[in-house]
């Protein structure tokens, strides 16, 4: 049985590669990928948990976690398509009519 | 674990009576006529959710605390005060939402304002992890859609999208959190988890870090506050006004009982970390709200700063502390509330939330004019409104535990807040427009906005001089955490 320890360190590494990717990427479907992997490193380490305890809220708190992933980012892609419509492009840095 | 108990029911009354308002709300849409179809939803959902406030009163008032629901939610007054509150505020902004265009005459807007209404009711009393998570996520997904609700604008679109991405980002860290909370017992249930982080360690302090920048950033927080200038101006103004008091006291009700449930055994460590934050808060939000230009800028500035006041109630730690946060953002929400409702019933007619635009206003619309004060001056804690009880309520708090540089450091942001309010309320009063012809250019009220403002006027002033009744609902609250 592989350690508890290696789930959780390649869940550490995959949510600091998703935070790096959200801080320095500017297009924000790769942005939401970042966040997306943020979220599967907190699912990771749910089910590894959940397996080292032998309790399962862990898992169903990932089934939980995977549908609000799911209404987040369509979400997300609908206010994409708007801003789109509107500015032709959907690069973060040129979002910024709002500030002072 | 408990198996279902049918008396449960009334513990999540006022969400099964949400939750019916808003399907009929979308059942309803289709068969009204486009002239009347803006009443017809606004009256239906303001008329509704009052019922449901009356109806929660009456029925669903809690005994002892008790976990309900296999332990997924506790039925106890801070939750069901809390509760009382969004219906209220979710009740006035659908008032407010009512004439704003593009936005009072779609069915959807009101359907989600009370989904993220149900959302905050679940956050009051969320008493396990998965559910807090899903409370806090059916809060804030309406609310982005909300914010961007005006498509052909690319203020509200692009403030629809920053208040997703931040919100996204650091809901994912507070996740991240909850999974080593998780890892450190086994157990998902808040009042179990206590047993766990029975002495201080780093890790403890880490979790808590990464919890609570997911909650800093719904309370607008110190440094996760500069989301809330950008979303408020860009958002439609009834929905920033929603946002910078219900979503706002749904955080605070998530921040007393998780700290104050789970990490008690650490409460000196983060008392510290809350009081430095809270003071940056208060001073940063106070001190770039004298620079702006924008009153709904001016007035996201100003809601962080009041954030970092209702703050120094928690980081007291006391039953006092708690009563007093409860207490604050009760006055909060009603001046806040009729702060953004008169920025809105100006914006609809002049069409600028421009500071100039507000010049005169005092011959324009006396009595708006008159509200705009009642509600100024009991954001800047002037008595006798309800804003300087509560101040008074948290500063005594921090006192009483001995944080009293805490206490110091409050007062003199209300002096610099006090400074602010008075220059807006000098535009409205002293100044004139360019041509002095104010006669010529009157602000009507429409009834929803006389209505919603009217109570909420009169709520100020009742909660700053009838004060017990609130007190008490506030100290019962806070009886309940501990």
């Amino acid at each position: 049985m592989i350690p508890l320890a290696y789930y959780l360190a390649i869940s550490a590494i995959l949510f600091t590669l998703g935070a790096l990717g959200v801080l320095i990427r500017r297009n924000p479907l790769i942005i939401f990928m970042s966040v997306e992997l943020m979220l599967n490193a907190a699912n990771l380490a749910f089910v590894a948990f959940a397996r080292a305890y032998d309790v399962l809220a862990g898992q169903i708190f990932v089934f939980f976690v995977i549908a609000v992933a799911a209404a987040e980012v369509a979400v997300g892609l609908a206010l994409i398509v708007v801003i789109f419509r509107t500015k032709h492009s959907i690069d973060v840095d040129l979002m910024n009519s709002l500030k002072g | 674990m408990t198996a279902f108990v049918p008396s449960n029911i009334f513990a999540i009354l006022p969400e099964i009576l949400l939750l019916t308002l808003a399907l009929l709300v979308l059942i309803l849409d289709p068969f009204w006529k486009e002239a009347s179809r803006h009443l017809n939803l606004g009256w239906l959902t303001a008329g509704g959710l009052l019922l449901t406030l009356a109806v929660s009163l009456v029925l669903a008032r809690p005994s002892a605390p008790a976990l309900v629901f296999g332990g997924m939610l506790r039925y106890d007054w801070l939750g069901f005060a809390f509760k009382m509150f969004f219906l209220f505020s979710a009740a006035i902004t659908s008032l407010f939402m009512m004439d704003v265009e593009r936005l009072g005459r779609r069915a959807e807007a009101y359907m989600l304002l009370l989904a993220a209404t149900l959302g905050m009711s679940l956050m009051a009393s969320a008493a396990d992890l998965v559910m807090l998570y899903l409370a806090i996520e059916t809060t804030s997904i309406p609310l982005y859609i909300l914010a961007g609700f005006l498509t052909g604008d690319e203020k509200s679109t692009e403030s629809g999208f920053k208040y997703l991405l931040f919100g996204a980002l650091t809901s994912t860290v507070m996740l991240y959190g909850f999974s080593l909370i998780y890892g450190f017992s086994g157990k998902t249930g808040l009042y179990e988890l206590a047993a766990s982080f029975p002495t201080f360690s780093l890790l403890a302090l880490g979790v808590l870090f990464m919890v609570l920048i997911g909650l800093a950033f719904k309370v607008s927080l110190f440094p996760f506050h500069f989301w809330a200038p950008d979303v408020y101006e860009g958002a439609p103004t009834p929905v920033a006004g929603f946002l910078s008091t219900a979503s706002k006291a749904a955080g605070f009700a998530v921040i007393l009982r998780l700290f104050m449930v789970v990490f008690p055994s650490i409460s000196t460590d983060w008392s510290l970390i809350l009081a430095i934050l809270a003071t940056l808060t208060m001073t940063v939000g106070n001190l770039i709200a004298l620079a702006q230009k924008n009153i709904k800028r001016m007035l996201a500035y100003s809601s962080i700063a009041h954030a970092g006041y209702a703050m120094i109630g928690v980081v007291a730690f006391s039953q006092l502390g708690a009563a007093s946060a409860v207490f604050y953002l009760i006055a909060y929400i009603l001046t806040n509330l009729a702060a953004f409702g008169i920025v809105a019933a100006v914006g609809r007619v002049t069409g600028s939330d421009d500071l100039k635009a507000y010049y005169g206003l005092s011959r324009r619309a006396p009595t708006l004019a008159l509200m705009m004060m009642v509600a100024f001056l009991s954001l800047a804690g002037m008595p006798p409104f309800g804003g300087f009880v509560a101040k008074v309520f948290v500063f005594a708090a921090a006192v009483e535990q001995g944080w009293v540089w805490l206490a110091v450091v409050g007062v003199l942001n209300s002096i610099i807040g006090l400074y602010y309010y008075m220059i807006v309320l000098k535009y409205v009063y002293l100044y004139r427009m360019e041509n002095e012809d104010e006669e010529k250019h009157p602000i009507p009220i429409s009834r929803p906005y006389a209505i919603a403002l009217t109570i909420l006027s009169i709520g100020i002033i009742l909660v700053g001089v009838l004060f017990g009744p609130w007190f008490g609902l506030a100290s019962s609250s806070a009886a309940n955490l501990f």
